[in-house]
C-alpha cells in the first residue's frame, strides 16, 4: 500500500517448530523432575510402588492442587489470594455448624461450597470494586475468616459427620482410584480448557501482561478479576468439603498454612509470580512433584519440618535452574 | 569563552558492535561528542540509537569496539561505572524516583554526608536549591515529591542531577517528546547553558526543527550502522532524510479528496469537572477531523471520555443519530468507536502477548466459537490486517514488545480495524515513530477515510494536522476555540494563534 514498498511482505504464523517448544518447555522439565523423583522413591522404599501406596500418595496433594488450579489463573492475572486456607476453615466450620442442626450430606456439601464462593465474592468485591491491592485484602481476610472459625469453635471440634459424607474424602470410584483424584483430574482438564482454550483465558493473560492496555482493548478487567476470586473461593469450598470429609472433623486450625503450599505449586508449575505467563499443565505436574516428595519422605519416616525444608529447596532449585543455564550460556556466547 | 570548543572529542566510540539473538543491533558504529557542542543522533526507530545509548550508560556491553573518555580507553560494566565516568542520560520517561523528594532525587547515590556518615539533610537542601537556581528552576522546591511534578519539571530535576555529579557527557533521549512549546523553549535554554559550561551533549529527537535549532553536529544511523556524520551547517534536511531512510521519502501528505457522507457521531454539551467544558462537534463518514492544541488542552481527555475511560459530567453523544451511553471501552467498541492511544507501550499494545493475539484481542467474539478460541481464525484475521498495514515482523507469534515503535503502532491500529469500527480516534498517531512508518500510517488513514470510516486525529504537529485533516478543531484550556475547514487558504499561524490564545483581546 505504500509507494516505497509496493508489495507487502509475507509474515509466517510462526518460526518456532512445535516439537521444539514442547521439548524445551517448563512442563517438560518438571516432568523429568517428577520421573526422577518417582524412580528415587521406588528405590528408597520397597512399599512405594504398590498401587495402594501410590493411591494414598495422591491424598497428599489433591485438595491443595484443586486450589492451585484456580490460584494459577489468579496469579497469571496479576492478583493473589492468600486467604484460601482460611476459607477452608470457615467453610468447614459452617458445615460443622449446619451439622449441629441436623443438615444431611447434600446440604453440607452445598453449604461448604457456597461459603467458599461467598468468601471469594467478598475478596473480589474488596479488590475490584474498592481497588485495594489483593495481597493486602487477602492477608486481612486470611485472619478474618479463620478468626470467625476460632470464635465459633474455640478449642472445640465438630465431629460426627454422617457416614455418607465420608465418600468425598475417603471414597473410591474404582479399585484404588479415589473420588478426590478423579475430581482433581476433571477439574485440571476444565481449568486447562478455561485458561488455554477460551476467550476468558486469553483475557486473563492479557490482563496479567498489561491491565491498562487490556482495559483499552475493551476487556472488562474488573469483571474478569472478580470471577477469578469467585473461582478461587469456589475451589477452596470444594477443598473444604473434601478435607472435612477425609478428616471427619472440623477444628479451627484445619488446613493451616495451605495457602503457601498452593502458591508454591503454582510458582513451581512455572506461573510467573508477576503475572502474565504460566500453564495449567505445569501446575498439575508441580502438584504431582509435591505429592511425590512429601510421600517419599514420609515413607522414609522423615519428619514434617524436614519436608518443608525440602520443598523450599526444591522450589528455589527449580526456579534457579533455567536462570543458571541461561547465565552459563551467556558467558559462553 | 570559546576555549572549550576544542577539536578533541570528550567521548569517542569506535568500532562498536552489539548483537542480540537473531538481531544485529549495532555494527561497527562510531560516535564522537565534543565539549561545548550538541551532537544530534538521527535515525529511524530500530536504527540502533537506544542500543547505543544503553552501551554508553553501562546497561549493555558491546560485543566489540572501544570507548574512550577524555583520551583514555574505558569499560563500562555497569551503570555505576558510566556514572563515575561522568556520563548521564535524560530519558524520554526520565528514570527517577517518584516517591522521593526533588533533593533526594538529585543526590541519590552521592548525598552529602555529615561527620558520622549520616546524610547531611540541610546541606543537601541547600545544594539542591543552588543547583535548581543555576538552571533557572528556582520555582521547584527541593522538598517537593517528584511525583507531584510535571514531565518538564522532572527533566529539570534530571538536569540538576547531571550537574550535581559533574557529568561531562549528557545524553538527552527524546527529551521534548511530552513537552509543550514553552517547556521546550525552557529546555533549550538549559541546553545552551550546558553547552556554555563545556559539556558534551548527545541529543536524540525525531523532530528536525529541534535538531536544527539546537544541534551543532549530526550523526546518522541506519539499520545499526553509522551512515554519516558532520556539521549540521553543511548539510540540508533533505540530505539527512535520504541518509536516514536510504531512499527518498515523499514528504507530501497522501490526503485524498473524499466527499463526506452522513453524520456518524454527534457530541454536544460534553463536559468534565476539570478537563473540558461544553464540547460540541459532529463527524461524518469519510471525514478526517483534526484536533489541534497545545499539550494539556484537554483533547486526549475528550477522546478518552468518548471511549469510556473517563467519565464526563454531562453532555450527549449520538452515534448514527441514536443516543449512545458509553461507560466503558467495551461499550464504546460495541457502538463502533475505537481509540488508538498516545501511550503505545502502556495503553496500546499488550507487551508480552504475541502479535496475532494483540490484533484479535477485541475481536475474540468473532474469531471464537461458543467462547472457545479458534487459533486458525485468529491467525487469518491477524494476517489480513497485518498485510493491509504492511507490518514488518518475523512471525505473527512474535512478542509485540520486540517490534519497533512504528510497527507496534501498526499492530494497535490493526487491532481496531479488525473490529470494523465506525469511528476511529487516533491520538498523536505518529508521535515518536520513524519516517517510514509515519508515511504508512498517514497513507492508511487516508485510505480508511476513503472507505467511509470517520476519523478523528489528535495531533500537536502542525504539518500533520494541516496535511491530513478535512476540518480542524482548535482547543485551548479545555474548550473549543476555533473550528475551520481545511483548504489552501488556511494559514498555519491562524491555528497557532488560536491554540495559544494570542491576539484575542485586540
Amino acid at each position: 500500500m505504500t509507494d516505497l514498498n509496493s508489495e507487502s511482505r509475507f509474515i509466517p504464523d510462526t518460526l518456532v517448530k512445535p516439537w521444539r517448544t514442547a521439548v524445551f518447555s517448563w512442563p517438560t522439565l518438571l516432568f523429568v523432575v517428577a520421573v526422577v523423583l518417582f524412580i528415587v522413591n521406588s528405590f528408597a522404599s520397597p512399599y512405594f510402588l504398590s498401587p495402594w501406596s501410590l493411591s494414598d500418595a495422591t491424598f497428599n496433594f489433591t485438595e491443595k492442587a484443586l486450589i492451585a488450579l484456580a490460584m494459577a489463573l489468579l496469579i497469571i492475572s496479576g492478583e493473589i489470594d492468600l486467604s484460601v486456607a482460611s476459607i477452608i476453615a470457615l467453610a468447614s466450620t459452617m458445615m460443622g455448624l449446619a451439622l449441629q442442626f441436623g443438615v444431611g450430606t447434600p446440604g453440607l456439601v452445598l453449604i461448604g461450597i457456597v461459603t467458599g464462593i461467598i468468601c471469594g465474592i467478598f475478596n473480589g468485591f474488596l479488590v475490584t470494586k474498592l481497588g485495594l491491592p489483593s495481597i493486602v485484602v487477602t492477608i486481612g481476610t486470611m485472619s478474618f475468616f479463620r478468626g470467625i472459625s476460632f470464635i465459633v469453635l474455640g478449642d472445640q471440634a465438630f465431629k460426627g459427620y454422617p457416614p455418607s459424607f465420608s465418600f468425598f474424602g475417603q471414597g473410591y470410584i474404582w479399585w484404588v482410584v479415589s473420588f478426590e483424584f478423579v475430581l482433581f483430574l476433571l477439574c485440571a482438564f476444565a481449568y486447562y480448557l478455561l485458561l488455554h482454550r477460551t476467550n476468558f483465558g486469553r483475557h486473563v493473560f492479557a490482563i496479567g501482561n498489561n491491565p491498562v492496555a487490556a482495559r483499552f482493548s475493551g476487556i472488562r478487567v474488573e469483571r474478569v478479576k472478580f470471577i477469578l476470586f469467585c473461582l478461587t473461593g469456589l475451589m477452596s469450598g470444594v477443598a473444604a468439603v473434601l478435607l472435612t470429609s477425609r478428616l471427619a472433623s472440623t477444628r479451627p486450625s484445619i488446613a493451616l498454612g495451605w495457602e503457601l503450599d498452593a502458591v508454591t505449586m503454582v510458582v513451581l508449575g512455572g506461573v510467573s509470580i508477576l503475572g502474565g505467563a504460566g500453564t495449567i499443565q505445569g501446575v498439575v505436574i508441580a502438584a504431582f512433584i509435591m505429592g511425590l516428595v512429601t510421600f517419599g519422605l514420609g515413607l522414609l519416616n522423615i519428619p514434617g519440618i524436614v519436608m518443608s525444608i525440602f520443598i523450599g529447596a526444591l522450589l528455589i532449585f527449580v526456579i534457579a535452574l533455567p536462570i543458571v543455564f541461561r547465565k552459563v550460556k551467556e558467558r559462553r556466547a | 569563552m570559546n576555549s572549550h570548543v576544542s577539536q578533541e572529542p570528550k567521548i569517542a566510540l569506535s568500532g562498536i558492535s552489539k548483537s542480540f539473538p537473531g538481531v544485529r543491533a549495532l555494527h561497527q558504529v562510531s560516535l564522537e561528542l565534543y565539549p561545548g557542542q550538541v551532537t544530534a543522533l538521527i535515525g529511524e526507530n530500530g536504527a540502533g540509537k537506544s542500543t547505543l545509548v544503553k552501551t554508553m550508560t553501562g546497561i549493555y556491553q558491546p560485543d566489540e569496539g572501544e570507548i574512550r573518555v577524555g583520551g583514555n580507553t574505558v569499560t563500562l560494566p555497569s551503570p555505576h561505572d558510566a556514572f563515575q565516568a561522568g556520563i548521564t542520560a535524560i530519558h524520554q520517561e526520565t528514570v527517577l524516583f517518584d516517591e522521593l523528594s526533588v533533593a533526594e532525587n538529585i543526590f541519590i547515590g552521592h548525598a552529602p554526608k555529615s561527620r558520622f556518615g549520616m546524610i547531611d539533610w540541610r546541606r543537601m537542601q541547600e545544594r539542591a536549591t543552588t543547583l535548581l537556581e543555576d538552571i533557572g528552576a528556582a520555582h521547584i522546591s527541593p522538598e517537593t515529591r517528584l511525583k507531584d511534578l510535571g514531565i518538564a519539571n522532572k527533566h529539570l530535576v534530571a538536569v540538576a542531577r547531571a550537574l550535581s555529579i559533574n557529568a561531562e557527557i549528557v545524553i538527552m533521549d527524546e527529551p521534548t517528546a511530552a513537552l509543550s512549546h514553552k517547556e521546550i523553549d525552557d529546555l533549550f535554554e538549559l541546553v545552551e547553558l550546558l553547552k556554555s559550561q563545556g559539556k558534551a551533549i548527545l541529543f536524540i529527537s525525531h523532530k528536525f526543527d529541534e535538531i536544527y535549532r539546537i544541534a551543532d553536529r549530526y550523526t546518522v544511523f541506519r539499520d545499526g550502522e553509522m551512515v554519516g556524520k558532520g556539521l549540521l551547517s553543511e548539510i540540508s534536511q533533505d540530505e539527512i532524510v535520504k541518509m536516514m531512510v536510504g531512499r527518498s521519502v515523499d514528504q507530501v501528505f497522501p490526503k485524498t479528496e473524499v466527499t463526506a457522507g452522513e453524520e456518524v457521531l454527534k457530541v454536544s454539551g460534553y463536559s468534565h469537572p476539570t478537563e473540558f467544558a461544553d464540547i460540541g462537534f459532529s463527524l461524518r463518514k469519510g471525514e478526517i477531523l483534526g484536533f489541534y492544541g497545545l499539550v494539556g488542552a484537554g483533547r486526549s481527555e475528550i477522546m478518552q471520555a468518548l471511549f469510556g475511560i473517563t467519565k464526563p459530567s454531562k453532555g450527549a453523544v449520538r452515534v448514527d443519530g441514536e443516543v449512545a451511553v458509553i461507560r466503558s471501552p467495551a461499550e464504546a467498541i460495541e457502538k463502533g468507536i475505537v481509540y488508538v492511544p498516545e501511550d503505545r507501550g502502556k495503553q496500546g499494545a499488550v507487551i508480552g502477548l504475541p502479535i496475532f493475539q494483540n490484533v484479535t484481542l477485541p475481536s475474540l467474539k468473532a474469531t471464537s466459537k461458543n467462547g472457545f478460541l479458534r487459533l486458525a481464525e485468529e491467525y487469518r484475521l491477524a494476517r489480513e490486517y497485518s498485510e493491509r498495514l504492511d507490518l514488518r515482523a518475523a512471525s505473527l507469534d512474535q512478542d509485540v514488545g520486540n517490534l519497533s515503535g512504528g510497527n507496534q503502532q501498526k499492530v494497535v491500529i490493526a487491532k481496531w480495524l479488525a473490529t470494523k469500527p465506525k469511528v476511529i480516534i487516533l491520538d498523536e498517531p505518529t508521535k515518536g515513530i520513524d519516517i517510514g512508518s509515519k508515511a504508512a500510517v498517514h497513507e492508511f488513514m487516508s485510505e480508511l477515510a476513503g472507505q467511509g470510516l470517520a476519523v478523528i486525529m489528535v495531533s500537536s504537529e502542525l504539518p500533520e494536522i494541516m496535511g491530513m485533516s478535512d476540518r480542524i478543531i482548535v482547543m485551548r484550556e479545555g474548550r473549543i476555540v476555533s473550528e475551520v475547514e481545511n483548504n489552501e487558504d488556511l494559514k498555519a499561524e491562524v491555528l497557532v494563534r488560536a491554540a495559544a490564545g494570542i491576539g484575542e483581546e485586540a
